[in-house]
Parts: structure tokens; C-alpha cells; sequence
């Protein structure tokens, strides 16, 4: 049992010549062993710089909101400030990314690396919600990685597209191509044939006579007699190992039947130049983008499908 | 002061108010020995930054220099880059294991002489006397009232005290950075804030804990003699008092007189007067005590004054402490230093510091490491090869430019490029070029057929195309799809 404190507050212990505090525990009792007096003062100056810092700092929690603070700070406003900052430091990239025609970025390597590294941070934040974090896509949505492109794949063409965007009604300059719905056009089994057609393409099927000859009327005009695609109405590619929506029987039946129409925003009313130039720098740095060409980019855009082709199909 | 004191109450149990230290100076072997490690630690503190090393063009002058921009320790001609800070982790190691080895033979050697705050607080304490005179001169000079003499004192004290505590902050960012011309850019204004703000820190650290705080920062605020009693047994060498020889205590006088009735010790209090942290070492080992053994040099010098054999208080273990108690004779105190407890820490000391040397020595200065892309882990492209990525990091750590040849070995059919070329002009070799000193990080892309086994792990290697010094390789995995399409 403790003892009253103050009981033997005089009393001292022999060994030590310290006095006792009075409480004692199972025979344990307890010397006065006090603070040196510096630490006292260090813990009396701890109260001090508390009491100042709520006076400085916004402190107590009142109904809806809380005190202010002598300072004025706020996490809002050092935010802000931060931003600011990052903002300035940011400033001379942008203002370089601006001043350069976006086919000579991948020239200057030290403002590409800059770029790339800018653009991968806003593709986190923009385009990660259909291409995926990796930039892998999904069905629908292309996977930026590999080297097959709907409407090309150089910086000027990426580019053009973050900038207008695919299929966007309200937009003039848009990228805009429709594939007609064939539901009704032709029979399905005549559906049926030009999808072995396609399929026979890239060796996954038998040749077809009369898919062959369907597909020569119907589909050649934008997918090119050899089924190769055209980058002017970024028709893709139907002989290679990639499919947007994927290449099986189904599928390619759906596609046929109703067409395909995948839109994607356009950046230049949401995001700044200098930002967009960033964006397709990262998706150029991924490993599948294409040399720019001396001449405008669609006019390449055959030349680039025949070096393809040169590579040899599987 | 003394108003905070009526304040609190000067009898308040709340605290414990220090007791003034004021050490008298004395002479004998081991205070001349303190006296040499004062004078070899102080000057290699100062005096190591200022010391020149030419490394060439890209690398500073500096024999000692800590980077921390450039992120590289300069240590004479060993150059330190982050990823091999295991050898800083090893010195770290090699610190630890010393400090077993030093404290199990020898107690607490470095509290006594080595350590920062002893050697500043000896310092601080040869000011005190040649401000104020010695011991008894200072204990007068605290109880005067303050006056004319005093305020001047304590103004001449306390200024040498700031002098002595900036030079010490000041010669701290000296190896940070390059010494002249950081000196140069301090006086003019244009430092980093980082160094004018260390040197103010540690110029108020030094003034406080240097001058004032002293004994209380070793009692109270330092975690070693806490551990270091830890690291000691009964047969580690700690400054002892013979107490069967010196007890009862009487003086020289009262022992004429009653031959036989007491013992050695005179109980002339020299030994409590010269201790730095003020403490009785005929109490017996406490907290307090930091084995400087200036105490032994006290009670010597009156041992023979009186004519009496030294040793009254002196070096002696605790198991030579019950020998002699019981009349045998002590180990000799070389002796004392061999063991196997010592010697096995010697031991450990000694093969962790060769493996450093012996790797230091192996250490290529070409170094390469591979990370394989986790997102996307593969790549189909549309002629149906399958391509992985690579973010490979070459690290030229000479001082000169380096062409270097990435070459993929040990699978079939494949071809690289980075970022600067393309698929047209791949093979499997790939030129880089790395600045000097720099690390290079290339983007490595690798293509190869579909056909394969899922997985396959490959080599990527850096032939130094410059100079016929070693390269260096890393192993990576190649990673298809499960099932080709």
C-alpha cells in the first residue's frame, strides 16, 4: 500500500545521503532524485513556445472554422506559394517548349529529356483513365508502347492528335473518319466471309474468295487492297498482330456490323501548349514512335507503312 | 538569476541546481597525454579540409570533401558514390566494434579523452583559468558581487568562449564544401543559408554545452556511458580507488602519531579538486566518472610529496581489485589489454577492415545496372516480335569521358536501341556515351521474336570501348507473352 505523501519526507537514505519522497510500492520506495535545473527550465520554456505557437499558428477548432493565427498562415495559402514556385522553377522548360516547332523537340535531347519527363507526370493525371498507367491501353483504347498507329505515330502526328483529339462533333480540326455500319449492307453471311478475309490477313485464317472479292468493293477504299490500312482515315492496319478491339471471329463480326467509332478529347482547350508538346514527347519516348518526316507528316505516312511492310509480317 | 530562483524556491525538490565544477589544473602523465590527443584531434579537425588532392579537371581538389550536392565523398584518392555507401555503413561498423574493443580493454578511454564534448569542455576550461586563475580564484570570482572586475572577466571569458565556438561551427562546413572558396563566399555574404545557418547552430551548441552545460551533457544527455557500462567487465581497466590502502583517512600528522590507525589516502581532497566532472572517485565507479585519470595524477603528485607509493587511486580492474583485496598481486596492466574477449573484437575489426580494403581494390569504375519495365512488362509489336523494355543506368566513375558498348548476350534473334536511335538501326550492340563521373541512364529497348520461352533471363553487358579496364554486367529477364498469338 502507498504511503501518504509527506509522511517521512525528512527521512534520508543512508547509502545514497538522499531524502525520500513518501511513496513506497511492495517495499520499493522512492528517493528524491530531482531534474538538474536547466531541464526544468527547458520544459517550462517548451510551454512558452507552445503557448506562442498557438498564438502565431491557427490553433483552437471553433464552429466552422478555427483561429486564425497572428502569422496568418495557412496550409492553403503555403500551397500556393508552393505551386508558385514550382510554377517559376518550371518556367524557363515551358517557355522553351513553346519557342520550338514540335518536329526539332527530339533534336534537342536535353529539353526532350526535360519534356518527356513533364509529359510522363501529366499523363498520370490525364491519360491514365483509357491508356492505362503503362500506356498499354485496352480494348478500344491503344495500347502507345507498340508501333502500330492509327493516324501516325512521329511526334508532329502524336502531337496533332493530343492537340484536336479523334472525333470530337464540336471540333473542325479534329481527326475524323467513319467507318459504315455493314448491318444491313450486306447479308451476314456474306459478314461472315469478309471476317475470314480479314482474318486470312494475317495468316489466321484460310484464304476466302468471297470475302476477298467483298472485301475489294467494300473495304478496300480505306483499308487498302491489302487490308494495310490508311493513315488519312486512320484505318488500321488489318494484316499485322495488333487489333484496337481485338481480332477474334466475334468481335471482328461486331466491328463489321456496326462499326467502330472510338473518340478521344481533344487537349487544347484543357491543357497548355507547352504541356500537350510535353505529353507527346512521353508518348513519342515510349519505344514506338516514328521518325519524323521531311515532308508533311500524312504524305509519309504510306512511305512508313512500306519500310513497315519491308520488316516482314509473322 | 537568483530571482527565478526565489521564484521556483530555491529548496524546491522540482529541480536539482548544478553544482559548480571549477577543476584545478594539474600535471602528470596522463594529463600531458590529454594534452597531445587535445592537440592531434583538434588540429586534424581544423586542419583537414584545407588540405589539396588534384583529382584532374572534373573532380574538386579537396582531399576530404562530403559532396552532398554532387552527391560523392572525396576521402584522398577514394572517390565514394551513393550506391557504394556500404563502405561509409563499413567505417560506421568498424567505429562501433573500435568503441567494443577500446571500452573493453581500456573502460571509457573515449569519454576520457576523445570524445568532442570532453575534448571542448578541457578547452573551455583552460579559458576559465586563464581568464579567472585557477580553482580557487574562480570559486572566489563566482561568489564576489558583480563589478567592474567581474563583468570584464565574464565578458573576456565568455567572448573567447564565442571565438573558439564559431571556429568550431566554421571549420564543420569546411568539408562540405570547397574550404578557400567557401571561406571566401561566407565573409561575403554569399554562402548557402544551409552553412550560415550549421555555423550558427553549431557555434550556439558548442557555446552552450562547451561552457556551460559541460559535465551535465555527459550525466544527462549522453546515451554512452549508460551503454558503455554495457560494454565493460570486470577485467576492463577503469580508474579505481585502492580503498583497503587508503582507508581510514587521516592526515599526515595523525598518522605520525598513531602508526598503524590509518591508512594512505590524507584526505587532502586534490583528487575530487582536479576531477573535470566534479565527482569523488573514492565513492566508487559511477556514471559520472570519464576515466580521464587526472585524478591519478593528483593523488601521485601527493604521494610522493608526502612519500608515500603512488597508486593510491589509479588504473586497475575489478577483478585485480578483489586480488589485491585479498592480498595477492595485480596483473600487470599490459596483460590486462590481452584477452579473448579483446582479442576477438580486435579480431572482427581487423577482417571487416581488410574486406573493405580488399573490395576497394576489386571495385570496377564502369558500373551498370538494368531495371526491367514492370509496365508495360512486354510489348507486342505489329509484326508480332515482342519487345522489352530497359532503363539501364552506366556509371562512369572516372574523371574522363567514356564510350561504352551495351551488348545484349544470351538471346536468340534479338536487337536493341535507346532513345537516340531506332528499330531501323538496331543491333545487338549499342553505343553510349557517358560523361565524366556522371551516371548515364539510357532507355533501353530490346527486341526479339515471338518464339521463345516465356521467360528468359539474358545479360546486358558494358564494355568499356575506351582503355582496357574491366566492364561490367547485369542480368535481366526477357518476358513474353504466356502463349504466342
Amino acid at each position: 500500500m502507498a504511503k501518504k505523501p509527506g509522511d517521512d519526507t525528512q527521512r534520508i537514505d543512508q547509502p545514497t545521503g538522499t531524502a525520500f519522497v513518501g511513496h513506497e510500492w511492495d517495499g520499493i520506495e522512492e528517493l528524491n532524485t530531482p531534474l538538474p535545473r536547466w531541464w526544468l527550465w527547458t520544459f517550462y520554456l517548451t510551454i512558452i513556445w507552445a503557448l506562442a505557437y498557438v498564438i502565431m499558428y491557427p490553433a483552437w477548432p471553433l464552429v466552422d472554422s478555427a483561429t486564425k493565427g497572428m502569422l496568418g498562415w495557412t496550409s492553403r495559402g503555403q500551397l500556393a506559394a508552393e505551386m508558385q514556385a514550382a510554377d517559376v522553377k518550371r518556367a524557363p522548360l515551358v517557355n522553351a517548349l513553346a519557342a520550338i516547332p514540335v518536329e526539332q523537340l527530339v533534336a534537342d535531347q536535353k529539353l526532350y529529356q526535360g519534356a518527356v519527363a513533364g509529359g510522363a507526370a501529366a499523363f498520370k493525371v490525364h491519360c491514365v483513365q483509357c491508356h492505362g498507367s503503362g500506356a498499354i491501353g485496352s480494348k478500344g483504347y491503344p495500347n502507345l508502347n507498340d508501333d502500330d498507329w492509327l493516324w501516325g505515330g512521329d511526334i508532329a502526328a502524336i502531337h496533332y492528335t493530343l492537340t484536336h483529339g479523334i472525333r470530337n462533333p464540336d471540333h473542325p480540326e479534329t481527326r475524323v473518319s467513319a467507318m459504315p455500319a455493314f448491318d444491313g449492307v450486306l447479308t451476314p453471311s456474306e459478314i461472315a466471309s469478309v471476317v475470314g478475309h480479314v482474318q486470312s490477313l494475317s495468316g489466321k485464317a484460310k484464304p476466302n474468295a468471297k470475302g476477298a472479292e467483298l472485301f475489294a468493293t467494300n473495304c478496300a477504299s480505306c483499308h487498302g487492297a491489302d487490308g494495310k490500312g490508311l493513315r488519312e482515315f486512320g484505318a488500321p492496319n488489318l494484316a499485322d498482330g495488333i487489333w484496337l478491339y481485338g481480332g477474334d471471329k466475334a468481335t471482328l463480326t461486331e466491328t463489321v456490323k456496326y462499326s467502330r467509332q472510338g473518340v478521344m478529347p481533344r487537349w487544347n482547350d484543357k491543357l497548355d501548349a507547352a504541356t500537350i508538346k510535353m505529353l507527346a514527347a512521353y508518348v513519342y519516348s515510349l519505344g514506338g514512335g516514328e521518325a519524323t518526316p521531311a515532308a508533311a507528316a500524312p504524305a509519309a505516312a504510306p512511305a512508313t507503312m512500306e519500310a513497315k511492310a519491308a520488316n516482314g509480317q509473322p | 538569476m537568483a530571482n527565478l530562483d526565489d521564484l521556483i524556491g530555491a529548496d524546491n525538490p522540482l529541480y536539482e541546481k548544478r553544482k559548480g565544477v571549477y577543476p584545478k589544473s594539474v600535471d602528470g602523465f596522463f594529463r600531458r597525454f590529454k594534452w597531445a590527443i587535445m592537440a592531434v584531434t583538434l588540429a586534424i579537425y581544423y586542419v583537414t579540409p584545407w588540405i589539396r588532392w588534384d583529382r584532374g579537371p572534373h573532380a574538386p581538389d579537396q582531399a576530404v570533401l562530403v559532396d552532398l550536392a554532387n552527391r560523392r565523398f572525396y576521402m584522398f584518392n577514394i572517390e565514394i558514390w551513393p550506391h557504394e555507401f556500404y563502405y561509409v555503413a563499413g567505417l560506421l561498423v568498424m567505429a562501433g566494434i573500435g568503441l567494443f574493443l577500446v571500452t573493453s580493454a581500456v573502460g571509457r578511454a573515449w569519454c576520457g579523452y576523445a570524445c568532442p564534448q570532453t575534448v571542448w569542455t578541457d578547452l573551455f576550461q583552460h579559458v576559465d583559468r586563464f581568464v579567472d586563475g585557477d580553482r580557487n580564484a574562480q570559486i572566489r570570482l563566482e561568489k564576489a558581487p558583480w563589478g567592474p572586475e567581474k563583468i570584464f572577466k565574464r565578458l573576456a571569458k565568455w567572448s573567447i568562449y564565442l571565438f573558439i565556438a564559431f571556429w568550431t561551427g566554421g571549420a564543420w562546413i569546411m568539408y562540405f564544401a570547397d574550404a578557400p572558396t567557401l571561406t571566401v563566399d561566407f565573409w561575403t555574404g554569399q554562402a548557402a543559408p544551409v552553412a550560415y545557418a550549421t555555423v550558427g547552430v553549431l557555434t550556439a551548441t558548442t557555446f552552450i554545452f562547451g561552457g556551460f552545460m559541460r559535465e551535465q551533457v555527459c550525466v544527462y544527455m549522453c546515451p554512452w556511458p549508460r551503454i558503455q557500462t554495457a560494454m565493460m567487465d570486470e577485467k576492463s581497466l577503469i580508474v579505481t580507488y585502492r580503498e583497503w590502502r587508503g582507508e581510514p583517512r587521516g592526515s599526515v600528522k595523525k598518522a605520525e602519531t598513531q602508526p598503524g590507525a590509518f591508512g594512505d589516502c590524507i584526505d587532502c581532497n586534490q583528487c575530487v579538486a582536479v576531477c573535470p566532472t566534479g565527482i569523488d572517485i573514492r565513492e566508487g565507479p559511477q556514471i559520472g566518472c570519464i576515466t580521464c585519470a587526472l585524478c591519478i595524477d593528483a593523488c601521485d603528485s601527493v604521494m610522493e610529496q608526502i612519500g608515500r607509493p603512488r597508486g593510491l587511486i589509479d588504473y586497475l580492474t575489478l577483478d585485480d581489485v578483489a586480488t589485491e583485496k585479498a592480498g595477492g598481486t595485480a596483473h600487470p596492466t599490459l596483460k590486462t589489454l590481452f584477452r579473448p574477449r579483446t582479442l576477438v573484437y580486435f579480431g572482427i575489426w581487423c577482417l571487416i577492415g581488410l574486406a573493405m580494403l580488399f573490395t576497394l581494390g576489386q571495385r570496377t569504375r564502369l558500373d551498370l545496372t538494368v531495371q526491367h519495365d514492370r509496365n508495360p512488362l512486354y510489348v507486342q509489336l505489329s509484326d508480332g516480335s515482342i519487345r522489352n523494355n530497359y532503363t539501364v543506368k552506366v556509371r562512369n566513375m572516372e574523371t574522363r569521358q567514356r564510350e561504352v558498348e551495351l551488348v545484349v548476350k544470351g538471346l536468340p534473334g534479338a536487337v536493341a536501341w535507346t532513345s537516340t536511335g531506332t528499330r531501323e538501326t538496331a543491333t545487338d550492340r549499342v553505343k553510349v556515351s557517358v560523361a565524366p563521373d556522371t551516371v548515364q541512364k539510357v532507355r533501353l529497348f530490346v527486341v526479339a521474336p515471338t518464339e521463345g520461352s516465356a521467360r528468359t533471363d539474358f545479360e546486358i553487358q558494358a564494355v568499356a570501348l575506351t582503355g582496357n579496364e574491366r566492364g561490367d554486367s547485369d542480368s535481366v529477364r526477357f518476358e513474353r507473352p504466356e502463349t504466342g498469338q
